[in-house]
């Protein structure tokens, strides 16, 4: 009895799980292995439009013999590059009609002719004629013969499917695509971007958890950049942060605080003369990267806060008796309670900004420096129409981020011991 | 009275005196104003002076009696300084100066005596501070989105840094950029699609998410921790890496520019948090509620339906609110496969929008506008909900 009642919970499980899962795969999971078999390939963004064989269907009366029609049929192979083999032909004639001097290529059956074409070499175009005749020397009507659309079908090579491969993208994105500087770009704008929402989360939820006037709105403000959508959010600091018309740079020359205009999105490096040594600051991406503090600190904000507002009162209490000052409550209270939080918190921002593409794709589109792994999947697939090379970086991607998440589940399989 | 105490509350009080200032000279310049210095000496001394006397005075005067003192000194100094500025410029002055004595009233000669007291300086006036900044810092881009949206072309090249609207205009003339984003550009339908889009996929995740986050909850099989942990790990998985394949196969499907095929897409993306946040809360309803339910000869269906359904309204609404915002916000697949401005959703009409230079700004910010509105007006009317939404789905953005 029981046995029954099992097999039949795991049958509703399985119906009951399968759209899902079924949709999550062809979607999410079957691309990723996609990317696996395209990165082997030579393929351009061109090579993956499946080659058709089309007609264009032209009617037209022949002069003087109201009892004929031309038909013309402009044929050609959609695809440049590749070719299309045994094309077949097929369209219907109206009744009492029949061909005269058909192609010898076509054959009439019942109404139908039936071609045979061959094989169309790439680029191929022909013009294919037919004339009908009516049998019975009335006019034939141009229209019907016009909604008649005919058929043709041909095999032909799917790049994506044959299996040539090679290792030449790879090859290319180690030794050709500066990938030491990708990496570097990559890591420093991950590493920043994680730690500074990370302390300016801290501060935000430290500020919030005191008692002032209007504490919940400034709880619902301070989460509005993450909120927004990023188009809106990156024109809008891309016109703050303009050179010439945009308001930052025109302030700060009002205030005589810079002399000159700084191109905060498209100048690469800024050199700062510090104590007579001249340090070269990556422009671009640290505006970037304020840009990223200031959209996902708020995140950090919200855990951070979770966690503090769960904190025992009794603990300050205590502290309080104790004599400790604030900044020792915050070191020796407050930072180890949330110090699990915000391991967890950088693990996964860490992970999110490894792949963060919008934001540095809206405001510099990769260029002054800030040319990062994500970025460069889109530069080499649809800016340089290289979709193997593309799927290359990808790979390089998923790789990083499998090492990524081992890393972050043995931090979390270690915090569930410890608990 | 600590020495040390004595310097940091002075410099620390006046600091923070002088940054309000600041940011009110910064808005006022905003607002046409010729301003061109922060006299941050005389400032930072005269805001000395006044937290100096504050002390000396101490409680010999009602506080409301020593602000309104201290704030005419200072509106006659720095009216002084700055020279025949609008009087709303001298009121907003005023009012900081009268904000700032409040604040620092509560400190006399004993309390800076008190151990630890230095410290509590710093941080009562690093809060406040921070509150400041943090709120100036993070709605100063909003306000001026909005405010750009109002002006004119021709305006904003005579003086990027003049913000002011002239509500006196028609109101034809002030909307003018909302006028002509609607019908030049076509945002009417743009708002269409990114609603349909964004609602359908609430509506299709949340028929794939429930019944598959009850078997995970609930139900017994083979290879269900397996599945629960992969459920994060996909998660996990940036869109980055979907689009190459994703739009290879799309493109010889024939499913690009097709707003059926970014909502499946969107599903697809969305349900895996979808799953994961529905079956933490079934896991929270009491089972005994659905043994009754199975002695009545319900099937899963009407369990569904009947028991978990009504029980998990709160996490469904999280889950569809969140679910919303990641749709309408999503800008990468339908830059990838939306090309045709007939089937533009909004982020990808404003980004099309930017592509062409001759774009005035004032268009793009009206956009923008557009975009931002629904989504921050359904976060503050529905916080408490798309709050958990947040930590639960806690990764993704």
């Amino acid at each position: 009895m029981s046995d029954t009642l099992s097999k039949i919970e795991k049958r509703t499980a399985y119906i009951l799980l399968l759209p899902a899962v079924f949709l999550v795969f062809s979607i999410i999971l079957f691309p990723i292995f996609a990317n696996v078999w395209i990165s082997f390939k030579e393929v351009g963004l061109k090579d993956i439009r499946i080659p058709e064989p089309r007609a264009k269907k032209i009617v037209k009366s022949v002069k003087e013999s109201p009892d004929k029609i031309k038909i013309i049929y402009k044929l050609r192979n959609s695809s440049l590059i590749l070719d299309i083999r045994d094309v077949k032909f097929q369209d219907k004639i109206p009744k009492n009609t029949e061909p005269l001097n058909l192609d010898e290529r076509c054959k009439l059956k019942s109404l139908i002719i039936n071609c045979n074409f061959g094989d169309w070499k790439a680029k191929y175009k022909e013009n294919f004629q037919i004339i009908l005749v009516n049998n019975s020397g009335e006019k034939i009507d141009k229209k019907e013969i016009k909604s008649i659309k005919p058929k043709l079908s041909g095999k032909s090579d799917n790049i994506l499917l044959n299996t040539n491969f090679t290792l030449k993208n790879f090859k290319k994105v180690f030794f050709q695509n500066e990938f030491f500087d990708l990496l570097s770009t990559t890591f420093y704008y991950t590493f920043f971007g994680t730690v500074g929402s990370i302390v300016f989360g801290i501060l935000a939820a430290q500020l919030v958890n005191q008692k002032f006037f209007g504490r919940t709105f400034m709880r619902s403000i301070l989460l509005f950049p993450y909120v927004g959508p990023v188009v809106a959010l990156a024109y809008t600091w891309e016109l703050l942060l303009d050179p010439y018309s945009g308001t930052l740079n025109n302030l700060l020359l009002n205030f005589q605080v810079i002399q000159e205009p700084l191109n905060l999105l498209g100048q690469k490096y800024l050199t700062i003369n510090f104590f007579g040594f001249d340090l070269k600051l990556r422009l671009a991406l640290t505006t970037v990267i304020i840009f990223e503090i200031w959209r996902y600190f708020p995140l950090a904000f919200l855990f951070i806060l979770a966690r503090l507002q769960a904190v025992p009162k009794e603990l300050y209490e205590a502290a309080d008796v104790d004599g400790a000052g604030p900044l020792q409550k915050f070191i020796s209270i407050t930072l180890p309670q949330i110090i699990a939080v915000i391991s967890i918190l950088f693990m996964i921002r860490f992970i999110w900004n490894f792949n963060k593409f919008e934001d540095i794709f809206l405001l510099t589109g990769g260029a002054s420096g800030t040319r990062t792994l994500p970025i460069n999947v889109y530069e080499q697939g649809f800016t340089i129409s290289d979709i193997g090379m593309g799927s290359a970086v990808s790979i390089v991607i998923v790789l990083l981020l499998l090492i990524f998440m081992f890393i972050y589940f043995r931090l979390l399989g270690r915090r569930a011991d410890e608990n | 009275m600590k020495i040390k105490s004595l310097i940091l509350y002075c410099l620390i009080s006046s600091i923070f005196l002088f940054s309000l200032v600041s940011i009110w000279k910064v808005l006022s310049t905003l607002q046409g104003i010729d301003l061109e210095n922060f006299n941050f000496a005389i400032i930072l001394t005269l805001g000395i002076g006044i937290s100096l006397i504050n002390l000396i005075v101490g409680d010999k005067f009602h506080k409301a009696i020593k602000s309104i003192i201290f704030a005419i000194l200072f509106t006659f100094v720095d009216g002084y300084l700055v020279q025949l500025m609008p009087i709303w410029y001298n009121i907003g002055i005023f009012g900081i100066l009268i904000f700032y004595s409040f604040k620092i009233d509560k400190y006399n000669q004993k309390n800076l005596d008190l151990d630890h007291s230095s410290q509590t300086v710093v941080f009562e006036f690093l809060t406040l501070f921070g509150i400041v900044l943090f709120s100036f810092v993070i709605l100063f881009p909003f306000y001026m989105m909005i405010v750009t949206s109002f002006k004119t072309q021709a305006a904003l090249l005579i003086n990027p840094l003049d913000f002011s609207i002239n509500f006196a205009q028609d109101i034809k003339e002030l909307f003018k950029s909302y006028f002509v984003i609607f019908d030049t550009y076509k945002f009417g339908r743009y708002i269409l699609i990114s609603t349909f889009v964004s609602v359908g996929t609430v509506i299709v995740t949340l028929i794939f998410a429930i019944p598959a986050a009850y078997a995970v909850a609930r139900l017994n099989f083979f290879g269900k921790n397996f599945l629960s942990t992969s459920i994060l790990i996909i998660y996990m998985f940036p869109a980055i890496v979907l689009v190459i394949p994703l739009y290879t196969v799309f493109s010889q499907l024939g499913l690009r520019n097709n707003v059926g095929g970014l909502l499946i897409v969107y599903t697809a993306t969305t349900l895996p948090v979808a799953i994961y946040m529905l079956q933490g809360y079934f896991k929270s309803i009491p089972k005994e509620l659905e043994e009754a339910a199975i002695m009545d000869k319900l099937n899963w269906f009407g369990i569904i339906i009947k028991i978990i359904l009504p029980l998990s309204i709160p996490a469904i609404s999280s889950v569809a609110l969140y679910v919303f915002m990641i749709a309408w916000n999503e800008f990468l697949f339908s830059l990838m496969f939306l090309d045709n401005p007939n089937s533009f959703t909004l982020s990808r009409a404003i980004q099309y929008l930017s592509g062409d230079a001759e774009t005035p700004r004032q268009y793009l910010m009206a956009g923008s506008v557009v975009v931002t509105i629904p989504v921050l007006f359904i976060f503050v009317y529905f916080e408490k909900y798309l709050v958990s939404g947040l930590t639960a789905g806690s990764v993704k953005g």
